[in-house]
């Protein structure tokens, strides 16, 4: 068998295409972060809850009112989407004139009041959500048997990315939505209503994470603590990749799901600590992050 | 990754049992016997143990009815962490007059608390940790091991795995106490058997909810049986992903609980093979304990921890009542005595202790039915065999508990 560093080939393409795939879920999530960052300065601590509500909303959706997975990956993020709304006119944006750390306690407070709300309703070994039926099986790639809905996640994340890059890039809103980034009070004297832009930003960013939530739900149990075990992870992505960077967030998440994978092959040990090393090493060389302006 | 989160709750957890000092100590003057129940009550083995454990003790201290003393039932959260487990627990013994602590789920935890206890020759009951180490290198006068171990779950379900032709193995390990324990005692197992030991992989613990990789080089070692040396939510999301990569091996579960069976839903469950010393629908006693207990568990049906906790509770209390408060207050080796002199028989449990703090029950080998077969809420299990106390746990001559042998 064809080798490297003394692995089977197979083995280490396996682990590569693994990689990209749970960096797909990193770069949903940390893109939903980086959006709600750079527009909002918001340290959104409750990013990881409100990707648990996403997969939760399927879940409860599909058992109770018979909506099936393509509905809800539509209809739960504008559920929660629905929620960030809420969440931003009555709290968080009472919070923009003080300092970052007060928005960080508030998002990090709701986070821990969301979980333990689920954790005391569903428990903590959560609930099932079955992969839809078109999706479901497996294909002989060669080198490694590929789950259909692993494939179609890596497609789907892909494709958000694309979409939400190319609105805040490339379209007349997402120019007004940096302009209001740089200079809200001139942008509002353009008679743009630069509130509402941000409570709407804050609920499309959540609705990332909500739409990542349903992506996750057949693949791990849908459970309260989901959310928790990406979140910080995610945070590093973010750090990475630079502060607020759209572009950033998307690379990074996904190359260090690459990193992180052929880490479990070498020292699975280290899996968990490899993006924080990465980490360190980045702050110390690039302060501002990979994709990050220099402030 | 739950490090931020968890120790702003370790400390407000600590802060908690603050205001029960001055308390307590007004009720241990009062003749009152406290027993402290210490589990995970957020995260991967919460529905293992948790507020369903606590439950559990709070329903023998009701149904022991002849008391002439009072009991008082307290609990908190240790968050799998060994360091803040050890605090808690010198907290209770030194300064809030706890007699007893119960559960402690966890190994590393287990083992930390099983220090702490041996030191102040105060009783740790445990139940929810599985490491066969407590009655082993870790053994103390004061310590007792209620319903299962590492060495019980290999000799089951890994016996019955190679005897079934499952012959080659590859462990996915949690790595920390209880894992590496799983894993030697199967390897130990399979070896003596005449099987062989193809690889192991020891992942992060907690925080690691993505096996796939992990899967696929156990899938491409070639080994007939994969062995997952994990628990809790951990197990689930294994089984879960195996199924999804289309992994052919034959799986063995070395510690399920039915609340994990329960999670991942018969479809994917099904033919599994697990051990527990208890299931609720085993004959009219289980079944007589399930429904008293229910009203107090309702999303949680009791697995061999939940009634693990009762049996050891009921046990406790039978053993107080008989050497007197202020006897079972000053000594906990002189209770575990008592408790070790005594037969075990209530509705969950009927066996007896060995003097090392053994507990000796039955282990029942289920495996778990197919959806069609399954009758009504929570009918999981079919049972495939029973291993005796006397058979499933390390023999005494083999033991390597010192105080035993003085």
């Amino acid at each position: 068998m064809f080798m490297i560093l003394g692995y089977p080939a197979p083995l280490l393409f396996g682990q590569l295409l693994l990689g990209l795939i749970n960096g797909a879920f990193y770069a949903l999530l940390s893109l939903g972060l980086a959006v709600i960052f750079g527009m909002l300065n918001i340290v959104n601590f409750a990013h990881g809850a409100l990707f648990m509500l996403g997969a939760f909303v399927a879940w409860g959706l599909l058992n109770f009112l018979g909506i099936n997975y393509w509905a809800a990956l539509i209809l739960a993020p504008l559920i929660v989407g629905f929620f960030g709304v809420i969440l931003e006119k009555t709290l968080i944006s009472r919070l923009y004139k003080l300092d970052h750390l007060y928005g960080l306690l508030l998002t990090f407070g709701l986070a821990l009041v969301i979980e333990g709300l689920a954790r005391n309703e569903f428990g903590s070994s959560g609930v099932p959500y079955p992969i839809p039926s078109v999706l479901q099986g497996a294909t002989n790639l060669g080198f490694m048997f590929m789950p259909i809905y692993r494939g179609w996640v890596v497609l789907a994340s892909a494709i958000m990315c694309l979409i939400t890059w190319l609105i805040i890039e490339k379209t007349s809103i997402g120019a007004t939505l940096r302009a209001a980034t740089e200079n809200a009070p001139l942008v509002q004297a353009f008679g743009i209503n630069v509130p509402r832009m941000i409570t709407l930003t804050y609920a499309g960013g959540v609705a990332l994470a909500a739409f990542a939530g349903v992506l996750a739900a057949p693949i791990y149990s849908v459970n309260p603590n989901m959310g928790a075990n990406f979140i910080v992870t995610v945070f590093a992505v973010v750090v990475i990749g630079g502060m607020g960077s759209i572009l950033g967030s998307i690379v990074t998440g996904f190359g260090l799901g690459v990193i992180e994978g052929l880490t479990k092959v070498f020292y699975p040990q280290g899996s968990s600590v490899v993006i924080f090393v990465v980490m360190v090493i980045v702050l110390l060389v690039r302060p501002a992050g990979l994709f990050g302006k220099a402030a | 990754m739950i490090l931020n989160r968890r120790t702003l709750l370790g400390t407000a957890a600590a802060g908690a049992t603050l205001p029960l000092a001055g308390h307590s100590a007004r009720a241990q003057a009062a003749g009152t016997i406290k027993i402290g129940v210490l589990n995970d009550q957020s995260g991967p083995y919460r529905d293992t143990g948790g507020t369903s454990s606590v439950a559990a003790v709070q329903m023998a201290v009701d149904e022991f009815a002849s008391k002439g003393f009072k009991v008082e039932v307290i609990s908190a959260d240790h968050q799998n962490k060994p360091d803040l487990g050890a605090q808690l627990a010198s907290q209770w013994f030194d300064r809030d007059g706890v007699d007893v602590i119960m559960d402690v789920p966890t190994s590393s935890v287990g083992l930390a608390v099983a220090g702490v206890a041996k030191a102040r020759n105060k009783l740790h009951l445990n139940i929810g940790s599985a490491t066969a180490e407590l009655t082993n290198s870790a053994c103390a006068p004061s310590v007792i091991h209620y319903i299962y171990d590492t060495y019980m779950l290999a000799k089951s379900t890994g016996g019955a795995t190679v005897k079934a032709g499952g012959d080659s193995w590859f462990f996915i390990t949690a790595d920390y106490a209880f894992g590496k324990q799983l894993q030697a005692d199967t390897t130990a197992m399979v070896l003596a058997s005449g099987g062989k030991i193809s690889g192991s992989v020891a992942y992060p613990f907690p925080g690691t909810t993505d096996y796939s990789s992990f899967l696929l080089q156990a899938q491409s070692s070639g080994a007939k049986v994969l062995g997952l040396a994990n628990a809790g939510g951990d197990t689930v999301n294994s089984v879960k992903q195996a199924k999804e990569f289309g992994i052919t091996m034959r799986i063995a579960t070395m510690l399920m609980f039915i609340t994990d069976v329960h999670a991942l839903g018969l479809d994917v469950a099904q033919g599994l093979t697990l051990t527990e010393s208890f299931y609720w629908d085993m004959n009219d006693k289980t079944r007589a304990f399930t429904k008293r207990f229910l009203p107090r568990s309702p999303n949680n049906y009791p697995n061999m921890i939940h009634a693990g906790n009762y049996s050891a509770a009921l046990h406790f209390l039978k053993a107080v009542s008989d050497i007197g408060v202020p006897a079972a207050k000053a000594s906990g080796s002189a209770i575990a005595d008592r408790m070790k002199a005594m037969p075990v028989a209530d509705d969950a449990f009927q066996g007896s202790i060995r003097k090392d703090g053994r507990g000796i029950f039955p282990a029942y080998l289920f495996q778990v039915k197919k959806p069609a077969e399954s009758k009504g809420k929570w009918d999981y299990y079919n049972l495939l065999q029973t291993t005796s106390g006397e058979d499933a746990y390390k023999p005494l001559a083999a033991s390597t508990c010192s105080f035993i042998k003085a």
